[in-house]
Formats: structure tokens, sequence, C-alpha cells
């Protein structure tokens, strides 16, 4: 899947002259290309911090709309997978392309949001001062640019967008609460509706579930399952029976590289997946 | 008093609600507020000061001017002066409250574009004193017929002219600012690293402009200022167009600051404020916000230098003694980072201390100044202009505890 470095040239260079006509313009980023069915290819990446290898030779593809699930004991390298996906870590070595044309080791985080990768932290990371309209307001797709922003309005079409997203998260009645006021649970639901004003055709979301009441939970996995076909979501999650709940496939790391990778029955079935990760439990 | 409200009288009702069908009148609950609405809605504290702004706009130039010499109400031309010195003080305390209360870039280092605004200004009116200079050189400053020099250095050149000048006095600091800024936001650096470099950068300029061959006068700088457009600058009236234009551009930079935060862009700041690498992963070039934010930021402190200088009647290296830019923060931080009318109170109640103490006991101003920010920062987070609403929600919550206590 290696492209030859003269295509890779050229489209970085069309890249670049692209970014430089359309100065703060939305069409800057180039198209996402979903021809042959694969919205992500991680290939062969390891990152490095002080002599230990967070991710070691890692390759996973993801495909269009679907909805996969990413376990692995602590320190497998899940974050950092999605701090390369996201542009927040450049690999040593290692590929990393959304769909057929954007490489995502030449764009920076804001570029990568902009062409449609959307990240939920782990640890809910609102913005606290601002009221929860406010943030699902700054989390609206759209051009984000400087001269943009200081004269932007928000059409009717928009809000009704945004009202939906309140009631799909459940936070109709908290629209003009400080979002720092908020309950964990609640914090994790806007952030997912961050996400979802976003409206990226892949989402990465790293425990989604952490801190949630069993009803949360639930409601999150359906809110997961339901996004899944339109858009493509990768699930960082620790919890088992939500991962069981919600999982086609599931990919398994351990120590910074793929273990198995499979349905959930097969993997837990894997005699190396027994031993590593849920064989303090057996 | 007999005035009753009727609730359900038609003229009540606004029209449009009328004639509105199911469907657009959902969408007509959205619809976008007015200018006015949108500067002015659910802010009182500004309103009041550019309403308080305006008096004193008007008032203090009747009292200079109309009110006779030996009238209890009249004021001098030192104190209309003063007041206009603390007004330009509190645009630049408002410059530093738009990047530090609003985007969290600490900048110490600000008054070195308020001087540069000031020596712009300044320049042009040394250009203005012809030969009414001590050696009556038609085109040379005086400092420069000292230095033996023949002729006027490059940008010396054009600064005679009144616009080219005021275009400079924003230029300038304008593009310090946005060169600093691309160095620095792009390389990530912020928080403390940023404030020292900032430090140095003022410090930088102090050492340049005390340099007599940069051409800036020197360690006297300039001063002994004859006229502004022709208008004596001794004459009462000239003082007060002076005043009466800074109170114009203070009310201006205000309201441009307050649409910028109230804007989207504003919030967008505000997030990059609490959380930088999130606002990075939504999508949004944080490096161009601050970097915008910081350049607009310089240019209101240099219109601030501008119109500082002709008032004060002089402008030295001195300046840009980076102690200059740590008080302005501390006047920022007084009076309420992250309100802009609070930057405001800040600068003025701040320098009106200042100008009463050093007075009185000179020595110990640096002392009272120290102790203020100590005091400030340990009990009052939000500065002078937080106590209010913070008392209040403390008499709030004390009456509904009596409250719920009287119900039980």
């Amino acid at each position: 899947m290696s492209t030859p470095g003269l295509r890779g040239g050229i489209e970085r260079f069309g890249n670049t002259v692209g970014r430089v006509l359309n100065r703060g313009g939305s069409a800057s980023a180039p198209r996402l290309d979903l021809s042959h069915n694969i919205i992500l290819y991680l290939e062969g990446i390891s990152v490095s911090f002080d002599g230990f290898r967070a991710l070691n030779n890692l390759s996973i593809y993801v495909e269009a709309g679907e909805l996969r699930c990413i376990i692995g004991p602590n320190g497998a390298g899940k974050t950092t997978m999605m701090d390369v996906i996201t542009g927040k870590t450049r690999p040593d070595v290692g590929s990393a392309w959304f769909g057929q044309t954007v490489d995502l080791l030449t764009l920076t985080e804001p570029e990568i949001a902009e062409v449609g990768i959307g990240r939920k932290f782990q640890k809910p990371t609102v913005f606290a001062e601002h009221s929860v309209f406010e943030n699902l307001e700054l989390a609206m797709a759209g051009n984000k640019s400087v001269w943009r922003m200081l004269f932007a309005k928000m059409t009717p079409e928009q809000h009704l967008r945004l009202d939906e997203v309140l009631e799909t998260i459940g936070l109709k009645d908290h629209r003009s609460a400080r979002a720092g006021s908020l309950s964990h649970g609640q914090k994790q639901w806007l952030e997912i509706g961050m996400l979802l004003m976003q409206d990226p055709a892949l989402l990465l979301v790293d425990e989604p579930v952490a801190g949630m009441t069993p009803q949360e939970t639930e409601r999150t996995a359906e809110l997961l399952v339901s996004l899944a076909g339109k858009h493509s979501v990768v699930v960082v999650e620790h919890d088992m029976n939500f991962v069981r709940s919600i999982a086609r496939t599931v990919t398994v790391l351990h120590q910074g590289s793929v273990l198995a990778e499979g349905s959930m029955e097969q993997v837990q079935n894997d005699p190396k997946v027994i031993e590593v990760y849920l064989g303090d439990g057996h | 008093m007999n005035i009753t409200v009727k609730p359900d009288s038609p003229s009540a009702t606004p029209v449009l609600e009328v004639e509105a069908t199911e469907a657009p009148r959902q969408l007509a609950k959205h619809a976008p507020p007015t200018p006015y609405q949108l500067l002015m809605r659910n802010d009182l504290p500004s309103g009041l000061f550019l309403t308080v702004l305006a008096i004193v706009t008007v008032v203090v130039p009747i009292l200079h001017l109309v009110v006779p010499e030996g009238n209890v109400l009249h004021l001098s031309s030192y104190s209309v002066t003063l007041i206009g010195k603390y007004m330009c003080y509190a645009l630049l305390a408002v410059a530093v409250d738009l990047i530090w209360g609003y985007c969290g870039i600490l900048s110490l280092g600000h008054t070195a574009f308020f001087a540069l605004g000031g020596y712009a200004m300044g320049m042009y009116l040394m250009r203005q004193i012809g030969t009414r200079g001590v050696y009556a050189d038609p085109v040379l400053p005086d400092f420069m017929v000292f230095l033996n020099w023949k002729e006027l250095p490059w940008f010396w050149h054009g600064m005679d002219q009144f616009w080219i000048a005021m275009i400079m006095v924003v230029f300038v600091p304008g593009l310090l600012a946005y060169v600093f800024g691309w160095l620095a936001f792009r390389s990530r650096v912020t928080g403390v690293y940023l404030s020292i470099i900032t430090q140095a950068l003022t410090y930088a300029l102090l050492l340049a402009f005390f340099r007599n061959e940069m051409g800036f006068g020197g360690n006297n700088g300039l001063t002994d200022f004859k006229d502004l457009l022709g208008m004596d600058l001794k004459q009462p009236g000239t003082r007060i167009a002076l005043f009466v234009a800074t109170g114009v551009c203070l009310g201006f930079g205000y309201f441009a600051c307050r649409y910028i935060v109230r804007s989207r862009f504003g919030r967008v700041v505000q997030a990059i404020r609490d959380a930088e690498s999130r606002a990075r992963f939504i999508g949004y070039k944080v490096e161009n916000y601050k970097l915008w934010l910081f350049t607009f930021s310089a240019m209101l402190a240099g219109l601030a230098g501008a119109l500082y200088v002709p008032q004060v009647g002089i402008i030295n290296p001195g300046e840009f003694a980076p102690i200059n830019s740590i008080e302005v923060v501390i006047w920022v931080a007084v009076g309420g980072r992250g309100t802009l009318y609070g930057a405001v109170v800040g600068a003025v109640l701040v320098n009106y201390a200042k100008t009463v103490l050093t007075d009185a006991l000179p020595e110990v101003w640096l002392y009272a100044l120290g102790a203020l920010f100590v005091v400030v920062t340990l009990f009052l987070p939000k500065g002078i202009v937080g106590v209010l609403p913070d008392l209040k929600a403390k008499i709030d919550t004390l009456r509904q505890q009596r409250a719920r206590r009287a119900a039980r």
C-alpha cells in the first residue's frame, strides 16, 4: 500500500498550493476518497518515548462505516495510537492515511480535524467556562478561520441542528449551564455532542463510558451503534461488557502492536489474548 | 401613580408573531440579534462604563473651559492632563486584558508597543517644531543637529505628515507584534516562557532606544513639542481636544474589544485559554487566533501611547522599562482580569493611588503596589470588580438559608 514517492510528493505539493490559494477557506483540505472502502490505514507505525516503544510496527485498517473496538491492557499504546492519528504525536516510522488521498502525517491537528477526524478524550475535556450551548457551537463543523469567526452568526438551520444534538445527548435543560458545572457523565455526553456537531467521517472515542452509570453506559452504547454506518467509529475501552455490547470487530493491542483481531468471540478464545489480557481473571 | 400593564393588550404582541406561520416561527425564534443587542445584552457594567466615559468626556472640557478659574468647580489643566493620562492607561490596560484575561497570553512587555506608538507620535511632533528649535534647523530635530548629523535618517521621512504618522502609530507596534507573535506562537511558546521573552523584547528595545545612533534622541527621548496639526499644545483648547480624542479612542477601543470578546472569535479565544489542545482537535488554528489577537492588542497599545505623548509632552526610552509592563499587568489583576471594565477600573484606581501616594510618601509607593498585588492575588482572585458579584452571591445564599430555616 506504499505510495510511490513521486505521487506523494505531487499530492503534498498540490495540498500546499490548495492551502495557500484557499487561505482560510474550508475547501483547503483534500477530499476524502473512500474508493477502496477503507477509511484509515495505519502501517508499520512505531513511536518511542525516551527508549520506551509505545507503538511497535503497528498496522491497523478501519473500514468505512465500521464500528471498531480497540482493547488492550494499560500501556498497550491505545492512546498513543489516537495521538498519531490526530497529529499530536509524530511516529518515528510508518505511514498513516485517511482514505486514499490524505496523508495524516503531513497535517497539523486543526487540519486533521478539518479533513474529518474527530476525537473524544479519555478525560472529558469540555470548555469549562463556556456554556453547554457555546461548547457545541464551538465544535460546529464549518469554516474556522479567524475572520469568519469574528463576524460569524449562527444560521437558523445551525440552531436547529444544535437543538437536535442537545436533545440527542440529553442536555436540553442544561443548554445555558456552565460546562464546568456538569456531572462527569454529562461532560462525557457533552463531549460526544461536540463530536456530533463536528460531524466527522471518523470518530475516535477514548473510553467513552468511564465513570458513567449503567443507564448512561447503555445510552452511550446505543448512540455509538447508531452512528456507525454513516460515520466510522473507533472506540478504545476498558469496560469489557460495554465492548461486548457494541463490538463487531475487536482489535487487541499489546505492547504497541496488534495481538489479535476478529469478532469478540474469536478474540476471547484466542490463547495469546487470554494469556496477556484476560489471563488474570482466568 | 396609576399605571397598569395589560399583558393581553394587542399592542404588546409583536406583529411578526401574529403573521408568522408555524414553520417560519420556529426559525424566527432564532433570528440573529441586532448589533446593538449583541453589544449590550447582559452587560450592565460595560454600559455603565461607557456612560461614565461619555459624561467625563463632555463634562471635563466644560469644567475646564467654561467654568471660570477660582470657581470651586473649575478643573485645572493639571487635572485635565491627569485624567487624560488615566484614560490612556485604561486603554493600555484594556489591550493587556484582551490577551491576558481572555486568551491567557501574559505579556510582560506590552508597554513596548505603547512606547512605539508614542515614539511614532513623538516623531511627528518633533518634525512640527521646525525652525523654532534651539538650533533652528528647518528639517533636522535639535538632537540630530547636536550629534552633527547632516541629513534625516530614512525612517524620519514622511513623519511630518500627520496621516503617515498616525498609520505608523498602529502599524509599527502591529508589525512588531505580528513578527514576534508569529515566531513565538508557531513554536508553541506559552506560559511563563512567553512572558519572559516579552520581558526580553521590551528590555532589548529599552537598550536600543537609549543609543544615540538609533536616531530617536537617545536617553533624552523626544520632547519640547510645540504644536499638533497647527494647534499650540500649550493652549487649553488643544489640551481639551486631545482629552476628548482620548476619551473617544478609549470608548471605541473598548467597544472594539467588547465586540471581539463577544463574537464567536472571542469564544474561540477563551476556549484556547482554557483548553488549548482541545481547541486544536476541534479544528481551530490556535496560532492564528493568538497571533491576530496579540497584533490587535499591540495596535491598541500603540494608539494609547500616541495619545499619551502629546499630553505629557515627552517620550523617552524609560517607557520601555520592563517594570512598566509589569505594572500594567498589576492594574489588570487588581481591577479584575477577564472583564474589560475591570481593567479600566484597575488602571484608574491604581494610578490614582500612585498619584496620591507618590506625592505624599514617594518612597512607599513601590511597596504599596507590591502589597496591593499580593493582597489582590490572595484574597480577590477576580479583582475589585469581582467583589460585588461575590458579595451578592453570598447574601443570596444566606437569604435562602434563612428562608429555608423559616420554612421549617
